[in-house]
């Protein structure tokens, strides 16, 4: 069985980034989806701690302290951003006005519930703005590994961390497919090349739908 | 005009006491008030409550408190990049509130527009809503959150002038323009402070009125905490 890598998870999540969309991407995967997103469409990026229409990294000897992204990194802006404070920045969030947010997972729930920011007794650093995110975005896709290190299932009957939002996660895109929430379960939409359903199924403990040939992911 | 301009940080800061809840702006090192933070080490005050995104790192922003033990609780969204902070709130010495970061923000935007509370979605069915009403809105649950109560926002803008009135830079803007008047006193300091009718009143991000005490900085370090950077072809 061959599996996607990291890259490969961001490339297959860029295709859903539609033109006109502003944009939230979390830490870790999440934000290797903008070398992927398609430069023919109009997007714009949005970091929570106060910025629209990020750039890439600045040029050595270019970086601003002023100007930073939610990962505390230095970036830079395009034509077209615009700065503003936290409360605006949430305002965004919660009021709906951002399209799409993606971001990692320690774990997924079949009923969208999601954990991500919390191991009790070992990591214990804060939920930053994930809590306000999940629970606000209407379209949000978890990026991340089907499986932890140890080979357990990430794609669980019942989250076992302590959630940071209950109902939220509609698509997940993992190293082995793609998956769609729904009420009866995951639903496997596409595999990832060269990885079977007898994969897939093996990989996730939750409950897991699917119909007929599921066809694979084009990269 | 009403003028807020006062001598330097020992002046903006000569009735801070053991005890007292402060706000401070900014995100990670990001727009953080370091001459305050500074004043706060030489004062030695103690038994703090402190609002603020983060903590700093070991050796810089609130860091530099902590090492101190003059911070008895912190009310923070990501506390992530200080070991120091880690080993206290283990050791149970120090108390630890986390906040979702938005709720973060609006606790302090409702301390400044006069309201006592906010209905939110974030944190419902979590154990941040552990013990706080909830509502249901047009068929979805919100947590009620409280607005912030402090004795000080110590903010830090980029340009100021005579009246209080602040812009701020990049992201350096954060939570600092959230903080002011959602505190009994806001100090804020500046990079550059000027006299007053210099700066475009079309321009100001923070009105003076929501600022009590403004002085001008000294000696910003501006550490970056990330060095992100790409190569010139």
């Amino acid at each position: 069985m061959t599996m996607l890598d990291k890259n490969g998870i961001a490339k297959r999540i860029a295709q859903e980034v539609k033109d006109g969309y502003y944009v939230n991407l979390g830490i870790g995967i999440p934000t290797l989806v903008a070398n992927f997103v398609r430069d023919d469409i109009e997007i714009e990026f949005q970091s929570e701690n106060g910025v629209l229409g990020m750039g890439p990294f600045p040029f050595e000897g270019e970086e601003d302290a002023d100007i930073i992204n939610a990962g505390k990194q230095t970036i830079t802006t395009l034509p077209g951003a615009s700065f503003f404070d936290s409360a605006t920045s949430f305002g965004m969030i919660r009021g709906q006005h951002v399209d799409l947010t993606i971001l990692g997972a320690m774990e997924v729930a079949q009923n969208g519930d999601i954990a991500n920011w919390k191991i009790p007794g070992k990591m214990v650093k804060g939920m930053g703005g994930a809590m306000d995110l999940v629970a606000s975005a209407e379209n949000i896709i978890v990026a991340m590994l089907h499986t932890n290190r140890a080979g357990d299932s990430k794609l669980l009957k019942e989250c076992t961390l302590p959630l940071t939002g209950v109902g939220c996660v509609k698509k997940i895109v993992t190293n082995l497919a793609v998956l769609e929430v729904t009420p009866r379960g995951f639903k496997l939409l596409e595999r990832a090349p060269g990885v079977s359903v007898a994969d897939i199924v093996n990989a996730t403990e939750g409950a897991l739908l699917f119909d007929g040939d599921v066809p694979e992911m084009k990269l | 005009m009403i003028r807020k301009t006062v001598s330097g940080v020992e002046d903006a800061m000569v009735d801070v006491q053991d005890g007292m809840t402060f706000m401070l702006g900014g995100f990670g090192l990001c727009g953080i008030p370091e001459n305050m933070i500074a004043q706060l080490v030489r004062i030695g005050v103690k038994n703090l409550t402190c609002i603020s995104n983060n903590a700093g790192v070991d050796d810089f922003g609130l860091g530099l408190l902590l090492k101190k033990h003059q911070i008895k609780k912190m009310i923070s969204s990501y506390v992530g990049e200080n070991e120091e902070f880690e080993r206290q709130m283990l050791s149970g010495e120090l108390d630890v509130e986390l906040t979702p970061q938005g709720t973060l923000a609006e606790k302090c935007r409702a301390a400044q527009a006069g309201f006592p509370a906010f209905y939110t979605p974030a944190g419902y069915g979590t154990e941040v809503a552990i013990g706080k009403e909830t509502r249901e809105f047009n068929g979805k649950m919100y947590v009620l959150e409280d607005a912030f109560r402090a004795d000080f926002a110590f903010v830090k803008a980029w340009k100021g002038d005579e009246a209080g009135n602040l812009i701020f830079k990049g992201t350096a803007r954060n939570f600092n323009s959230c903080m002011c008047g959602a505190a009994k006193i806001t100090v804020a300091e500046v990079e550059e402070l000027v006299p007053a009718g210099e700066l475009d009143p079309n321009q100001i991000h923070v009105p003076g009125i929501f600022v009590q005490r403004i002085f001008q900085g000294k000696n910003y370090e501006k550490r970056i905490e990330q060095r992100t950077v790409r190569k010139r072809n």
